[in-house]
């Protein structure tokens, strides 16, 4: 483990400061999604446009590496086609982090991914 | 006394992340001695068979030292009555056992089942259960802001129609020392037909505790917070109580007679310990408790004592820090000449929760790990008192009596160290920059 990796800059940036943070008023759809070992959670609201993510924002509570992985996920979703949501791995989230798997102990690794569980899930929803 | 205590735990002279280990998370698990780790072999090596069944030498050993164990750890908490010790797997078995052999048919529709906000999971599903299966009505106790259980509320939870009360000894996140022996008296004198039932899990380990002398009728513990292994808990009932009780589990060793019209059960305690059991894991906690007893459990309370004054006196100079839990007041922390029992921290055990300004108790833990240092970080099993203290989630160290105020001045630094890494962010406020949204902020910014 790297206190480094874990806690750089960006991270404490969109830790500090998450971006499309807040509730949706009127949101086509709203995902919950909680990590049952810490009890942390992060609920994503989506307004949804002809097959795209016309808006994402989130909120909910959590350590730095969960708020962080949350701001910076609903950033590249947003204006993207539902189909292509299922398709994001968790390698792409841990890049995007500016981290690899190595980065993270393994429990740390789930409060980085807790916000992809919920993105997947609509495009989980949506194929079925 | 204390180096040659902690030559005694192998694992403490282990590195973690290059660092020596210093491991503040005993309220979750113990470490262990050699002198168990000893027995354990000792157990499997020489007199390894299966207990209660066979007439050959080995088996008698194994069953005699099982039955020792029994008798060992029943005295240990003022129990003279083997029968009424039955070893289960850990505590939340025992409670368990409880809510199904007693609960399932005791418990009516309309009865009322009464607990505190402050129990561990354990303590509070199992009833939680029972009451919506039974159609009984479940009430939570508050507790007050020093974790104790409010009396007023707590007499006023209990009416002739609570059959069954169940609280915390000592709680795992606040480290509250319930008065376990007024809390009793006071369900039975309210409620003479309800059973009164104390989860001990975290109070055996770390101070004297007279079964006999607290007047309730069920109280459980487990093992492996106590330096025995995991897998041996203990479940105690009141003789009267236990034999009119079903069985929990069937199977093997918990029969008197079987025929193919029916079975009728054994005697105490074995009605309730179904199928081979951990004999080993008992024998373990056998020497556990032995190696307490050596030291002395008003030492280890003693110890403790101490320690958590001083971890929280540091800790409270730190502005960043939020604990929760009784507290003593800064002049008892400075005066050094009072008494103990005048320091405040007579109802407190060696358990401190905390939180550091806006930071997640995850990150807490993680920076904390790099240097060596267990504690933890989450819910603690306890969400309904998280939610009554209006948090999410605490950073927890906990101590036993391998731990230094040496091991206690290196988290303070591993704390100073997160507020470093933290700190150039912890002067500015939340500000969702979507503003079209309601916003609501989670997170507190308070530094």
């Amino acid at each position: 483990m790297n206190l480094d990796t874990l806690y750089r800059e960006e991270i404490l940036e969109h830790w500090q400061n998450p971006q499309n943070f807040g509730k949706m008023r009127g949101a086509d759809l709203v995902i919950e999604q909680v990590n049952p070992l810490c009890g942390d959670q992060v609920t994503f609201f989506f307004k949804i446009e002809s097959g795209k993510i016309k808006d994402v924002s989130f909120e909910g509570s959590g350590c730095a590496i969960s708020i962080a992985s949350a701001s910076m996920l609903s950033g590249v979703i947003k204006n993207k086609p539902i189909a292509a949501l299922s398709k994001i791995t968790g390698k792409n989230v841990l890049s995007l982090m500016g981290a690899d798997k190595n980065s993270f102990p393994p429990a740390r690794l789930k409060c980085a991914f807790l916000s992809l569980e919920a993105v997947r899930k609509i495009g989980q929803m949506q194929a079925d | 006394m204390m180096d040659k205590i902690r030559q005694d735990f192998p694992i403490l002279s282990r590195k973690i992340n290059g660092k020596p280990l210093v491991y503040l998370d005993n309220a979750a698990t113990s470490q262990k001695p050699k002198a168990v780790l000893d027995m354990l072999v000792h157990y499997y090596t020489k007199h390894n068979a299966n207990v209660h069944r066979g007439v050959h030498t080995l088996s008698q050993e194994a069953t005699e030292e099982y039955e020792l164990a029994r008798k060992v750890v029943g005295n240990f908490v003022g129990v003279k009555d083997t029968g009424e010790i039955i070893f289960v797997k850990n505590a939340t078995e025992a409670l368990n056992l409880i809510a199904y052999s007693w609960g399932r048919n005791n418990i009516s529709k309309n009865d009322e089942i009464v607990v505190t906000v402050a129990e561990h999971h354990s303590n509070f599903v199992v009833w939680q259960q029972l009451a919506r299966e039974n159609g009984a009505v479940l009430k939570v106790v508050p507790v007050d802001e020093n974790g104790e259980v409010d009396p007023v509320a707590f007499k006023k939870a209990i009416t002739s129609r609570t059959k069954l009360v169940s609280f915390f000894h000592v709680s795992n996140v606040l480290g509250t020392v319930n008065d376990v022996r007024r809390l009793s008296t006071i369900a039975h004198r309210l409620s003479p037909k309800a059973v009164v039932i104390v989860d001990g899990a975290q109070a055996v380990p770390h101070m004297k505790v007279d079964i006999a002398k607290i007047g309730c009728d069920f109280y459980v513990f487990t093992g492996h917070k106590m330096l025995g292994p995991t897998g041996i808990g203990v479940l105690w009932g009141r003789r009267e109580l236990l034999e009119k009780m079903p069985p929990f589990l069937f199977g093997g060793d918990m029969i008197s007679k079987v025929s193919l019209s029916g079975t009728s059960w054994n005697e105490l305690p074995w009605k309730f310990e179904a199928g081979t059991p951990d004999a080993a894991a008992a024998v373990g906690l056998m020497a556990a408790v032995e190696y307490l007893e050596k030291i002395g459990m008003d030492k280890v309370r003693e110890h403790e004592v101490e320690l958590t004054r001083y971890a929280i006196k540091k800790l409270s100079a730190i502005p960043e820090v939020e604990i929760y839990g009784p507290l003593p007041r800064h002049s008892e922390l400075d005066s050094e000449s009072r008494s103990r029992n005048e320091f405040g921290m007579t109802n407190r055990a060696g358990v401190i929760s905390f939180n550091v300004g806006p930071i997640h108790a995850h990150d807490v833990a993680s920076i904390l790990d790099a240097e060596g240092i267990a504690i933890r970080s989450g819910h603690h099993c306890a969400q309904p008192l998280m939610n009554f203290l209006g948090i999410e989630s605490a950073a927890r160290v906990s101590f036993y009596i391998y731990n230094t105020k040496e091991e206690v001045d290196k988290f303070i630094a591993g704390i100073e160290k997160v507020i470093s890494i933290f700190k150039p962010k912890l002067t500015r406020i939340v500000s969702p920059n979507v503003s079209e949204y309601s916003h609501n902020n989670g997170r507190r910014i308070r530094i």
